[in-house]
């Protein structure tokens, strides 16, 4: 857990705290502060400033009806499913985005999978599975791409990642990430706009592959 | 607060409720939720706050801080329909001595925050308002909102290891 080199960076955990961050950059937050108690500390940090503007805001009167009710309903069972849990090398806010132990892979081609976990107009967040030495496909990003390593380690042009870290992909960043030599890399991904494949043929394929 | 975690005390939760219920519905209100949709938001994360009171840690967390990530997880959840994804919780150990220097020392830091926050100029102020009620995008956050975050971080950063060593301990025997 102290391994890890690459964090999410401040305004991003103050978005996330403050709920104004898309669902699929959420997801990863979510994710890394699951694995990673750097970030936990912040995000608690920011939840604390959060409480203490509650604590200065001006009151506003409750109804005595919500009072009673809500000490009266004490005893009922608690009404929210409960927390999610892990599943494997899957932390809970992404293992709850699939059903079954494993998610559901589709091949790409050349040993490289993907599995699509949530997809709207707001971003998309999947998983990507490359093989052991394997490249994924050169891409550059129109927006932000959040890549957070769940089993093996990549390397790309800014430096190696491994399980925690995490890869900000700037529309600037213009990378070929390859997987490590050893057991297949698995990272959760999430964008708010579709890649850029660079060669041909990916691009022809995307609006197929989804990607 | 640990009086309704440890001995789900109704009387100590009544308190809570009278303490917490008007400021998080002039928070809710504040970001330009009507008075009624308000309450009914105050409603869900007062009784989260019974019904997961098991997961309050005060070695890492303050009571409002904590009631704040519960109110941000709720208010999203209604108003997007979708279920926010949230953090892997640190399983609490069952039976944990209180670190009381932790506890005093995290409320230490917490009220120099609170200070630094009614010390701002009211234009500040205003910044770090929308900032928590979640009006400002990450692009939008570009600067730190300029209060001085680096101690308490290090000091929940404390509060998470003393959580981890217990579990650990506790595994072990």
């Amino acid at each position: 857990m102290s391994d890890i080199r690459h964090h999410i960076p401040e305004p991003l955990l103050l978005a996330y705290a403050s709920g104004n961050l898309p669902h699929a950059y959420a997801v990863v937050v979510a994710a890394h502060i699951s694995v990673c108690d750097t970030c936990r500390a912040v995000s608690e940090g920011h939840a604390t400033v959060g409480g203490q503007v509650i604590e200065a805001t001006s009151r506003e009167p409750i109804s005595s009806a919500l009072r009673s009710r809500v000490l009266d309903m004490l005893d009922n069972p608690d009404p929210l499913p409960s927390t999610p849990q892990a599943k494997g090398i899957y932390p809970a806010p992404v293992a709850e985005l699939f059903p079954g132990q494993m998610p559901n892979w589709k091949s790409l081609g050349m040993g490289v999978k993907q599995s699509i976990l949530s997809q709207n107009r707001s971003g998309s967040v999947r998983l990507l599975y490359i093989p052991g030495g394997r490249a994924m496909p050169h891409h550059g990003h129109n927006g932000l791409e959040l890549t957070l390593v769940l089993q093996g380690a990549f390397r790309d042009e800014t430096g190696r990642f491994a399980r925690g870290d995490v890869e900000l992909g700037l529309p600037d960043l213009n990378h070929t990430p390859v997987a490590e030599e050893g057991p297949a890399c698995i990272c959760l991904a999430a964008t708010d706009a579709k890649l850029k494949f660079n060669s041909l043929i990916p691009r022809l394929l995307q609006p197929f592959l989804k990607i | 607060m640990l009086a309704v975690r440890d001995r789900r005390d109704k009387s100590a939760f009544a308190q809570l409720f009278d303490h917490y219920a008007p400021r998080l519905k002039g928070f809710i209100m504040r970001g330009g939720t009507s008075s009624a949709q308000a309450e009914e938001i105050v409603q869900d994360v007062m009784l989260s706050v019974w019904h997961k009171a098991a997961q309050f840690d005060p070695h890492q967390s303050q009571v409002s801080g904590w009631i704040y990530r519960i109110a941000r997880n709720r208010q999203i959840d209604i108003q997007r329909k979708e279920s926010r994804p949230v953090p892997e919780e640190i399983k609490q150990p069952e039976f944990t001595e209180l670190d009381s220097s932790q506890i005093v020392a995290l409320e230490q830091e917490a009220s120099k925050l609170r200070n630094a926050i009614s010390g701002l100029k009211p234009s500040q102020r205003d910044v770090i308002e929308q900032a928590y009620l979640g009006e400002l995008t990450h692009q939008e956050i570009q600067e730190q909102t300029g209060l001085p975050l680096g101690t308490i971080k290090s000091r929940i950063r404390l509060g998470l290891e003393k959580l981890r060593h217990d579990l650990k301990s506790m595994r072990e025997t």
